[in-house]
């Protein structure tokens, strides 16, 4: 994960675009007064694309890609301002001087663009051509060692037992899986997954092959917990959503989304590591249930039917 | 098979469902031959509890004989007679090891639920909502167990069902608030509430060491039963429950006081108005004019214990009298596992019958009134047996004739 003070430089930098580009647009005159440079339309046209960038920036979990762009504006704003500097030039001076802060703000972008393209994603995805829209990290408390969580996990058998939406894990070759995700025979999906990182007792990383519907990477480390108290299970997952921002969070809304799924199942492992089972209450007696009973157990509100 | 289902506040109906079966390797069935309305399932039947749906079957106060058992339970056979707790534990994972067995990590299948509302899940509970697991309670004819091979106790044929049966909340629940009170030998234990629960705490606090107990209700049939088990009664509609309890430490307040009202408690004047109206504009989902009491009488430095069910949250409760005096404040499920054992050696070694406090047997099918005759304390209700084996009352005999052959039965 990005660290804190990285994500909030970039908003800053989000921010401050958006204030620009709407400076340019609005008050071109005001602007071209400030940096001694500039006629109204170059100004409006810089204008749009600061707003572009600032909302792209606060939009978008990785904002590497908006960040670059900022970059390449400082260039372009940079040409301009070097024409500005010429001695005929009445506003000469101040050009000199906004010449010098955009310099400086250059040097903010690209140190802001250089951190998010290095760290767009987990330590051990990184590096990987990985889709990596979306980001989550969860993690749960087992009362395992981390060798017998590892050794549970690595055997590929058990997943389907404990993620929900999986059918089967086939073996292709020492480091490729095919998974089958449950579904119609019409809508089932499929994928080829290889695993990146395997370090026997303590973590694993996988990511897609090219071609699956649902790109996505992901790691989990199982982690000693202190005092000999068990393991800590700590996954991270990369995924590209399928949708938009509204459908993600209505999803999410009704639990439907990949991040809910992939906690429950991790709440399934520990079960099925510790207790041996999964508990339920679906297939137990009860009375009529009204509309809001069967909507419940349709969105796995409840396990009981 | 016959079952107690929840249709909605105050609505209750007896009716056929299908019997449950075996859906996990420790599950086990029992066939129930004595159930109970605990005092907790007022809350139920209040409309108090979120998390319930229409169907539910309720009841959390059950045993039986067993009469299947899935291929993980070792310890239990075909026909042994149990007592069944109500908290459902793997006994398996870090709370369990610990003998939390209320704070199972691994029995809420809906944990999510409960995370939302309180922060972390404690264990799923037989019939106690969807946000507790949302199983199938057992005021029904039979009831499927999971993690059966940890819960259930055996119990010899030489005692009753009655002597038994609150080995599965109500006891283990009293002696719970009244070990968490730390008792030293002669302490004064004040009680709110002379339920079940709260007559299970003065028996407790006794056993415990406690010199002296005070027993507060306002039903002379609850504060009587409170005096037959040891206590001193006090009527809080008489009198000025701070004051007495004052007078009779000498200004300084009891060492230890229990609260086992709970949500629904019962006051008068200003603070009653107070409550009941942010109750029903729900800006309070609780009423604890108890708590309240406890938190103030406490002596400097002393113990309040809540067995009592609190489910979300409370207002005007006096925060600073914990800090500025140094209060220890104790609750939680209980953990029953953990006490079934010890307290069924005292029932064995006769130091205790709970039997006491059953003021009626019925059949299953009359639980419907039952309920509402215990919500109300008609007939000096305390505490209802239900058994789901017996015949419904024949056309012509009523509730009534039902409870005088209880009542013959008991003395």
């Amino acid at each position: 994960m990005p660290s804190f003070d990285a994500r909030t430089l970039a908003e800053g930098l989000g921010w401050f675009s958006v204030a620009l580009g709407a400076a340019e647009i609005l008050t071109p005159g005001l602007v071209r007064s400030i940096t001694g440079v500039g006629r109204s339309g170059t100004l409006r046209s810089a204008g749009v694309r600061e707003l572009a960038t600032g909302i792209g920036i606060l939009t978008q979990r990785n904002p590497a890609p908006w960040l670059w762009s900022r970059v390449v504006g400082d260039v372009m704003d940079l040409a301009g301002l070097a024409t500005g500097m010429r001695p005929s030039n009445a506003g000469r001076g101040r050009a000199i001087f906004s010449f010098a802060a955009v310099a400086g703000v250059m040097a903010v972008d690209a140190l802001a663009a250089a951190h998010f393209t290095r760290h767009a994603g987990h330590p051990l995805v990184s590096g990987v051509a990985a889709p990596t829209d979306l980001y989550f990290e969860t993690s749960i408390a087992t009362a395992k060692s981390p060798e017998e969580c590892y050794r549970f996990w690595r055997n590929i058998q058990n997943l389907p037992r404990f993620m929900e939406s999986l059918q089967s894990v086939q073996q292709v070759d020492e480091r490729r899986f095919h998974w089958v995700a449950k579904g119609s025979s019409s809508s089932k999906m499929e994928w080829d997954c290889e695993i990146t990182e395997d370090r026997p007792g303590s973590a694993l990383a996988w990511r897609t092959l090219d071609g699956a519907q649902l790109p996505n990477a992901g790691s989990v480390i199982f982690q000693p917990a202190a005092q000999g108290r068990g393991t800590i299970v700590r996954l991270s997952i990369h995924y590209s959503p399928v949708g938009g921002r509204l459908t993600a969070a209505l999803a999410k809304l009704l639990r439907q989304d990949p991040q809910t799924q992939v906690e429950e199942d991790l709440r399934r492992f520990k079960q099925l590591l510790e207790t041996g089972e999964i508990a339920t209450t679906h297939g137990q007696p009860t009375g009529r249930r009204s509309m809001i009973g069967r909507a419940a157990r349709r969105w796995r509100l409840t396990s009981s039917n | 098979m016959k079952a107690n289902v929840w249709y909605g506040k105050e609505k209750l109906r007896v009716e056929d469902v299908p019997e449950p079966r075996i859906l996990n390797p420790r599950d086990a069935i029992i066939r129930i031959t004595s159930t109970a309305i605990c005092g907790s399932d007022l809350h139920i039947y209040g409309g108090f509890i979120p998390g319930m749906l229409a169907g539910d079957i309720i009841g959390h106060e059950f045993m039986g004989e067993i009469v299947e058992v899935g291929p993980g339970v070792q310890n239990l056979k075909v026909g042994d007679r149990v007592v069944n707790p109500f908290p459902i534990s793997c006994g398996n994972c870090f709370f369990c090891q610990q003998r939390q067995f209320s704070l199972c990590e691994n029995s809420n299948p809906n944990a999510w639920a409960a995370e939302r509302l309180w922060g972390h899940s404690p264990a799923g509970l037989f019939g106690y909502s969807h946000m507790l697991g949302g199983y199938a309670g057992g005021q029904a004819q039979y009831a499927r167990i999971p993690f059966a091979d940890v819960g259930p106790i055996k119990v010899p044929d030489s005692l009753t069902d009655e002597q038994v049966l609150f080995l599965s909340d109500v006891f283990p629940t009293g002696y719970m608030a009244a070990e968490q009170c730390n008792i030293q030998q002669g302490d004064t234990v004040a009680v709110w509430g002379c339920g079940p629960v709260g007559l299970f705490s003065i028996k407790s606090a006794l056993l415990l060491g406690a010199g002296r107990v005070i027993a507060i209700d306002r039903f002379p049939d609850r504060l009587r039963k409170a005096t037959e088990a040891g206590a001193e009664a006090l009527d809080y509609e008489r009198v000025d429950v701070l004051e007495v309890l004052a007078d009779m430490t000498g200004g300084r307040g009891p060492d230890a006081c229990i609260d086992a009202v709970g949500l629904e408690g019962h006051s008068h004047g200003v603070f009653g108005a107070y409550d009941r109206v942010k109750q029903s504009l729900m800006l309070e989902s609780d009423r604890p004019p108890s708590l309240r009491q406890a938190l103030k009488a406490c002596r400097n430095g002393g113990t309040v214990s809540i067995p009592a069910v609190y489910g979300g949250f409370l207002d005007k409760v006096l925060f600073g009298s914990i800090v500025n005096r140094a209060l220890t404040v104790k609750s939680g499920q209980t953990h029953v596992q953990r006490y079934m054992g010890p307290l069924l050696q005292l029932i064995e070694s006769g130091k205790i019958d709970p039997s006491f406090i059953i003021t009626h047997t019925l059949p299953l099918s009359e639980a419907p009134n039952a309920f509402r005759m215990f919500r109300d304390k008609e007939d000096s209700c305390i505490k209802v047996v239900l058994k789901p084996w017996l015949e419904p009352p024949t056309v012509g005999a009523d509730l009534e004739g039902a409870r005088g052959q209880q009542k013959t039965h008991l003395h």
